[in-house]
């Protein structure tokens, strides 16, 4: 039999692809159905978003958090005022905390739900996507309730955040966590022992410690190798060290590991909203400092420096003191961090971002190889990929 | 945090510039060429065991004869801390990669190199990466303009994108508030010498 020249096959996945979960190319080489090389070309949905905080004061660029990771909004404005705040030195009302965490804690859920529907999707059950984004719709009016946006909500202020819960939400929210329990277990009963679920999840993508610390991988990706790292319990900021919840950690390291630890998540993060809802003080939910925070109002009709300081910080804005600081908080994709530099003046010096998404991605290359070709959607799937926050 | 910081200075003498701790963070300004060594010291050290490479990025400081720095930050998941290693370079300076040390640094120097056009030396495969393919220009470097310089339509005679300079409808308008009462100096016409005077009478 004489020799025949196999030549490896080039296949372009995406732009436009379904299961890419947004813009993304991936440039494969295929030896037949494996996948021997992933070139992931990442920029289609580049915004500048970093240039344009540079020409923006710190409260008129916080509406460009909400644009990165748009799953999980208000986490990611979370990361921005806590480095604004750390530059400050400024302090915020217990009440305010609370209510960061509680709302970090929903779009925890919020970006679960989507990421855990999709991705099955991606494998072929069509059914949790329906029932999941049913519950996201209730989670995205308690969004609306607070910030009067469903999804863009510009609701974390420096200093606290932008208005106290609206009477009646805290009761919502509470019903809610009560319902939520029956459908998450619902669409895991279809998941969890499903077959072909299981088929095409098991042993794929894994991933060991080293590799994974090498990579740079962290949140659900880090732990699903057995690290039990959360920065909400490691470095805990607000009021974390508070609350009762745990770090769910996974053995594997493959796909369904990570799958299984976002659903044990959002069972936490349910735990901790409950736990904010009941243990929230009264009190005011925005810094007093009138330097950072607007004064109220009615304060505005009767005192002058009330009404100096509100046209201030609308003009001017704050100053932020020289300086550098990195802050970073637990997104549900792993930790996204903020290093400001400040020159002194009203406007960021320079802003980077750290996505977690950024970094996993890199990784699909040699998490991918070696695997089929119909692999790459379950990879990408369980690595939780959103374009906003990845191409900036 | 104070210990690890004179540990690393001690074992790094040679290396190290300044180790400060600013806001409860530790920064680290190393000699561009040392990079390399210190980020492995940093690594594979008993003390330090930063294993994770968080993010590597960019700062212009265009008045500076070195107008960049090189930021990484660095995890240590076993001690739960966290480092900040600068360095300083210039355009044609290349810093030397990291990629042998921290994979993932892969990406985040690919970036670097498209937003400011620093070169790392041994990147295995230093390519643009978010901006455009055949973009020119390194659009976070702060004499790059906000608007760019190149917009993008779909032409309808050419059946194809074409790119054309930027037009702006209404001339780009930059509100400097940096106090509304010390607002930005109005040149008025014929008004120059006012100023001048002043100032020589103050010599």
């Amino acid at each position: 039999m004489s020799e025949v020249d196999i030549k490896n096959y080039c296949l372009n996945f995406g732009p436009q692809h379904p299961a890419a979960h947004g813009v993304l190319r991936m440039v494969m080489e295929l030896d037949g159905e494996i996948i021997e090389r992933v070139d992931p070309h990442i920029g289609l949905l580049h915004r500048g978003t970093e240039k344009l905080i540079e020409h923006k004061q710190y409260l008129q660029a916080m509406p460009y958090f909400d644009r990165l990771d748009y799953v999980a909004p208000m986490n990611q404005e979370h990361a921005f005022v806590l480095a604004i705040e750390k530059l400050l030195d400024a302090e915020v009302p217990v009440r305010g905390q609370y209510i960061r965490v509680l709302f970090s804690e929903i779009g925890r859920i919020l970006n679960h739900i989507l990421n855990l529907t999709t991705h099955g999707l991606d494998v072929g059950a069509l059914t949790p996507i329906l029932w999941g984004f049913e519950e996201r719709e209730i989670l995205m009016e308690f969004y609306e309730a607070v910030s009067g946006a469903r999804l863009h909500a510009a609701y974390f202020r420096p200093g606290g955040v932008h208005q106290d819960l609206p009477k009646g939400l805290a009761e919502r929210i509470m019903a809610w966590t009560e319902t939520f329990p029956q459908t998450l277990k619902d669409m895991e009963t279809l998941w969890i022992d499903n077959r072909i679920f299981k088929q095409r999840n098991v042993d794929i993508g894994k991933v060991n410690v080293e590799n994974a610390l090498a990579w740079g991988f962290s949140g659900p990706m880090l732990r699903s190798v057995g690290v039990p790292w959360d920065l909400r319990k490691s470095q805990p900021y607000e009021v974390y060290d508070r609350l009762d919840f745990q770090v769910a950690v996974g053995t594997s390291g493959d796909c369904y590991d990570r799958f299984m630890l976002r659903i044990a998540e959002v069972r936490e993060s349910l735990k901790i909203i409950r736990q904010c809802i009941e243990n929230m003080p009264e009190g005011p939910v925005m810094s007093l400092d009138n330097k950072i925070a607007p004064p109220k109002r009615a304060e505005m009709k009767t005192s002058m420096e009330a009404l100096i300081h509100h046209f201030k910080l609308y003009t001017e804005g704050f100053k932020v003191p020289e300086g550098e600081v990195y802050a970073a908080v637990e997104v549900p994709k792993g930790e996204f961090g903020v290093y400001l530099v400040s020159d002194g003046s009203n406007r960021p010096y320079r802003c980077k971002i750290r996505a977690p998404g950024f970094a996993h991605l890199q990784a699909m290359d040699f998490m991918c190889r070696g695997h089929m070709l119909a692999d790459a959607p379950a990879v990408l799937g369980a690595m939780d990929i959103v374009f906003g926050e990845v191409d900036r | 945090m104070q210990d690890i910081a004179d540990h690393i200075s001690q074992s790094l003498e040679h290396d190290v510039v300044s180790a400060t701790i600013n806001h409860g963070e530790l920064t680290l300004v190393v000699r561009a060429d040392h990079i390399h060594k210190v980020l492995t010291f940093l690594r594979d050290d008993r003390i330090c065991l930063f294993r994770q490479l968080v993010d590597v990025c960019g700062v212009d400081y265009p008045e500076r004869a070195r107008r960049f720095d090189v930021v990484y930050h660095l995890l240590s998941i076993e001690l739960n801390q966290r480092v900040r290693v600068k360095v300083e370079t210039d355009e044609d300076t290349p810093v030397p990669s990291a990629v042998d040390v921290f994979p993932s640094a892969g990406w985040f120097e690919r970036e670097a190199w498209d937003m400011y056009g620093i070169f790392f030396a041994g990147h295995p495969d230093l390519r643009r990466i978010l901006t455009d393919y055949g973009f020119k220009g390194f659009p976070l470097r702060k004499d790059f303009p906000l608007t760019g310089f190149v917009e993008c339509r779909y032409s309808e005679e050419a059946k194809r994108v074409v790119y054309e300079p930027v037009q702006l409808k209404q001339e780009f308008r930059d509100f400097d508030f940096m106090s509304p009462w010390e607002s930005a100096e109005y040149i008025l016409p014929g008004d120059e010498k006012s100023d001048a005077d002043v100032k020589s009478g103050e010599k």
